[in-house]
């Protein structure tokens, strides 16, 4: 099984690559890359993010052929690919956050900042936060409703179809904290930081 | 719900935990990434390193510490002290640090807090405030608490926020190393000056400290010795911060 974290100098992965590979340990190969033959010829690829959804995209779209290689990875080829943090918000059409920025438009929806009810809310939302699993979804497997993840984002991802949201959380509002569409999983909580929890989630994944 | 977080931190020197404790099990107890492991297994909601290494030849060794604890420690690694320049972040990133807390630089030279923000975003970039009380406000220091600058700890909390700083650590000189509680008026100030979370730091002896810190509107709750002498575990704290109603993880 060969399993790929793209690195396109999206910030800070060394916690996504620590997880991955304590969770691996010698089971799996994992590759830490953006050569695109290698994340074509991947079984399931990771997709960290951090950072503003502009500057993600950007990041992406600066190598040459990586939002290519990543959309037939996930909507011709129909691999598992998962998305942390930005990495799941950048599955929409569009986000917000500095500026109005074309997302990857995997899953039709749109990323806003949080209303903070007029500052009663502090932003980011930093924490450990409870999950309310409101749909079966394969990286949830052996994950009790209600456990605890460490958030800390600005924006949320609004999709379309709530039939992809796999589990929200409590904060201003009903945020979207997983979502599950066929091959695509993300969620907006990081499971590499999320203690021994976090890591079952990646391991739900890299066993799929 | 958000759950009120409690951080331990560990100082550390030369890449050694300063006066940490023999805990049960513990090889050795000036080991940090055995200390953060420990922490990280009783419940610890992030980690915290404050590098007091002096001289600079030693300075290297954080990185060597945050490297190893990242490899082992599955939970929020704020690293902090002697941090320079976007460059020094950039390291400790890499090496596996989530956070970077900066102060003396932040004074001296609020671009940094700008650039790194921006750069890996709100995220990772935690404002360390170190305050101390004069007349009716507060002024900051810097280099450890050991210069005093004349800026006003509410004016520079907001333009730190403005700056791009994801969470301000604030400390009370006043009330670091007293063991009788936080600085309530000045976390509480500050708290309702800034739209973004604080970290209630300095003064911590028992666990009602810990209770009030939170309901000053502090985020979260930091604090060393009473951990690291073994007078309470974390596991502990947050029962009985659950006992008091504060929401805590569990």
């Amino acid at each position: 099984m060969n399993v790929t974290i793209v690195d396109y100098n999206s910030g800070n992965i060394s916690s996504v690559i620590n997880s991955f590979t304590e969770v691996a340990k010698g089971t799996v190969n994992l590759e830490v890359t953006s050569d695109l033959k290698k994340i074509k010829s991947s079984d399931k690829v990771v997709l960290p993010g951090q950072g503003s959804f502009k500057s993600c995209i950007d990041a992406l779209n600066s190598i040459n052929g990586l939002t290519d290689t990543l959309s037939e990875f996930v909507m011709i080829d129909k691999k598992p690919l998962f998305g942390i943090c930005v990495g799941l918000q950048m599955f929409a059409n569009v986000g917000y956050e500095e500026t109005e920025t074309k997302g990857l438009g995997w899953i039709p929806g749109k990323v806003s900042k949080i209303d903070n009810k007029n500052g009663r809310y502090k932003l980011p939302h930093i924490g450990w936060n409870q999950i309310n699993i409101v749909k079966d979804s394969k990286i949830f497997k052996d994950i009790e409703n209600n456990s605890h993840m460490y958030f800390v984002h600005s924006y949320e991802f609004i999709p379309e179809d709530k039939n992809v949201i796999s589990a929200t959380t409590d904060y201003s509002s009903n945020i979207v904290c997983s979502v599950e569409k066929e091959n695509i999983f993300g969620t907006q909580f990081h499971p590499e930081k999320s203690d021994k929890i976090g890591l079952k989630i990646i391991e739900n994944f890299m066993r799929l | 719900m958000l759950k009120n977080r409690i951080i331990p931190c560990l100082d550390v020197k030369n890449g050694r935990v300063v006066k940490g404790i023999n805990f049960v099990d513990l090889k050795d107890a000036g080991d940090p990434v055995e200390q953060a492991k420990i922490y990280s297994d009783g419940g610890a909601d992030e980690i915290c390193f404050l590098d007091i290494t002096a001289s600079n030849e030693n300075r290297e060794t954080i990185y060597d510490v945050v490297k190893e604890t990242s490899k082992k420690c599955f939970v929020p690694l704020t690293v902090g002290g002697g941090v320079r320049s976007v460059e020094d972040i950039n390291k400790l990133l890499n090496c596996g640090a989530d956070k970077v807390s900066i102060n003396t630089a932040a004074v001296q030279n609020p671009s940094v807090v700008e650039e790194s923000s921006k750069k890996f975003g709100s995220q990772c970039i935690v404002v360390a405030i170190d305050a101390k009380k004069n007349g009716n406000t507060w002024e900051i220091f810097t280099h450890g608490g050991r210069k005093e600058t004349g800026i006003n700890a509410i004016e520079f909390a907001l333009k730190m926020e403005k700056s791009g700083a994801g969470e301000l650590l604030v400390t009370s000189m006043d009330k670091d190393g007293t063991q009788s509680g936080y600085d309530i008026e000045l976390m509480k100030t500050i708290s309702e000056s800034v739209n973004i979370p604080v970290i209630a730091s300095g003064g911590v002896g028992t666990l009602d400290h810990l209770v009030d810190g939170i309901k000053s509107g502090a985020s979260a709750v930091l604090a060393a010795s009473i951990f690291h002498y073994g007078t309470y575990s974390v596991n502990e704290a947050k029962q009985y911060l659950a006992s008091k109603d504060i929401p805590v993880r569990i």
